[in-house]
């Protein structure tokens, strides 16, 4: 379960500014179709963390929530274990950038969101329980996500999308605004988690090291509209690191440059 | 520091001052005593009307026409606001009627409320229904459209029912603002009441002011207005404390 497929797949904004106040208004038009995403194919398959990378603004989220079901307007197709995408599903959770814990629902709550409807309450505890232990969060489970660190809030959401045991997980930037050492430590709890349940894990980020150390598949985009420059399959040992191992260092070298950084450090 | 050290001290202070103020003015001003009483003058009063038993019984009397004004206001009104806030064809359906009612002052419709609702406690409750049902759906409607879309989003992604976005979503969400409004709506209902009981009733706080004023007892007037104040405040407490329940006031910036 988890497998993806994406079939030239675009995807237009219309731009709703009214160009009015400029003098060469003869056209008339009400706004322009912009285009964002143009002819996007690609297959993920169960199991795989695929890396979406990309300049900000290109549309990587976009093409996440389009994938993930919250945005139904684009032409193509996507197809989730063979079934064609049709709105949000439980099966398939979304970990948004900005933070989506309840902030009036402590982190017990939170996490027992997506078990609300077990019928066996001791059972649902023990759920609860276990993925509270998961992520450490051991004594702040009547804490309100307010006073958690940001660090651990994600850890928390982290908590809530996996008690669900969803087959595909959807991550669109989730270290933001994360210190240096949290975001490191966070990103090796990923890893591990996914090595872990070995669910699809789609995981959009614009740190190319974050890609490089994390992926089982990394796919660039880049342009306007945005395609697919690059897609690649990862098949490195974990933990990696790029000084022993030349052949990521160089390939992290290659997206620098496509990424528009010529001289990467 | 020293108003942390002692909280009461200095607004003891400041009514000790107010009352010293009074009495020099009352003594030195050479008014008569009709008409502007003193503080003791006014004490004397404040026990006739206690001793008399009206003290209290034109409290309740006013209280409870607020509170039921006030209790129609919160069924009707937020329910309402919650609907407008949320599905935007209500709301561009009845905005327009509403900020159009919302700026008549409740008192404006004192003769239509007499003439439908007779004299008596009626009249007044719906005056004090008026007054409060604008404003809180107003705030109401606003809290909820500006819950941050990604809850609701991520509620879709959980398969929350309609009842549960209701529930588990937009009355907490928009709970903290709502106990705001409230207050606020709480503080123009007790100032409504005693307009209105100056009108349509024989009873409650603002008749007494209306009746003092009719018989030339002005320190029953200023007893009268004491009240008001003293009760007002303790609306204002009450409300405050309201907030800082945890479960309401998850929102790191509470006072």
């Amino acid at each position: 379960m988890g497998h993806v497929v994406i079939r030239n797949l675009q995807k237009e904004y219309i731009e709703r500014r009214c160009k009015g106040r400029s003098s060469d208004n003869s056209s008339g038009d009400r706004g322009d179709n912009i285009p964002v995403l143009s002819n996007i194919t690609a297959e993920f398959n169960e199991g795989e963390m695929v890396c979406i990378l990309g300049p900000s603004g290109c549309g990587k989220s976009t093409l996440l929530r389009i994938i993930a079901g919250f945005d139904k307007s684009f032409s193509g197709s996507v197809l989730i274990d063979g079934k064609m995408i049709n709105g949000p599903n439980p099966n398939h959770i979304f970990i948004f950038q900005q933070g989506s814990l309840f902030p009036w629902m402590t982190v017990w709550q939170n996490i027992g969101l997506g078990l609300r409807y077990m019928k066996d309450r001791n059972m649902m505890k023990g759920k609860i329980r276990k993925y509270v232990d998961m992520v450490e969060l051991e004594g702040f489970e009547y804490h309100y996500p307010y006073q958690l660190s940001g660090g651990m809030q994600r850890r928390v959401e982290l908590a809530r999308a996996l008690a669900v045991n969803p087959d595909l997980l959807f991550m669109d930037e989730p270290f933001t605004g994360l210190d240096f050492l949290t975001h490191m430590r966070l990103r090796e709890e990923v890893v591990n988690m996914h090595e872990f349940i070995g669910k699809t894990i789609i995981f959009v980020t614009h740190d190319i090291d974050d890609a490089l150390i994390m992926g089982d598949r990394v796919v660039v985009l880049g342009g306007r509209p945005a395609c697919i420059k690059l897609t690649c399959e990862l098949d490195f040992p974990r933990p990696r690191d790029f000084e022993n191992m030349p052949e990521l260092s160089r390939l992290r070298s290659e997206i620098f440059f496509m990424l528009g950084v010529p001289c990467a450090v | 520091m020293e108003s942390k050290n002692f909280p009461y001290l200095l607004p003891a202070f400041a009514f000790s001052l107010v009352l010293l103020l009074w009495e020099l003015l009352a003594r030195y001003s050479g008014w008569n005593e009709h008409v502007f009483p003193g503080p003791v003058k006014v004490l004397f009063g404040m026990q006739e009307l206690f001793s008399k038993g009206i003290l209290l019984k034109y409290s309740v009397a006013s209280l409870f026409r607020v509170t039921a004004g006030f209790y129609f206001a919160i069924i009707f009104g937020v329910p309402f606001g919650i609907i407008i806030g949320k599905l935007n064809l209500f709301k561009l359906f009845f905005n327009p009627v509403i900020q159009f009612l919302r700026p008549i002052s409740p008192l404006a419709w004192i003769p239509l409320a007499m003439l439908w609702f007779g004299i008596g406690d009626k009249p007044a409750i719906f005056l004090i229904f008026l007054s409060c049902f604008f404003p809180l759906t107003v705030s109401t409607s606003v809290a909820v459209s500006t819950i941050n879309p990604t809850f609701f989003q991520t509620a879709a992604n959980f398969n929350f029912t309609r009842f549960e976005v209701i529930t588990k979503i937009i009355i907490p969400a928009i709970l903290p603002n709502v106990i705001t409004a409230l207050r606020i709506t709480l503080g123009i209902a007790w100032l409504v009441v005693v307009a209105a009981e100056m009108i349509a009733v024989k009873s409650g706080l603002g008749y007494l002011i209306l009746d003092s004023r009719n018989a030339l007892r002005m320190d029953l007037v200023m007893d009268g207005m004491i009240i008001i104040g003293v009760i007002g405040l303790m609306l204002d407490f009450f409300m405050k404390r309201l907030a800082k329940i945890e479960s309401i006031f998850w929102k790191p910036a509470a006072q």
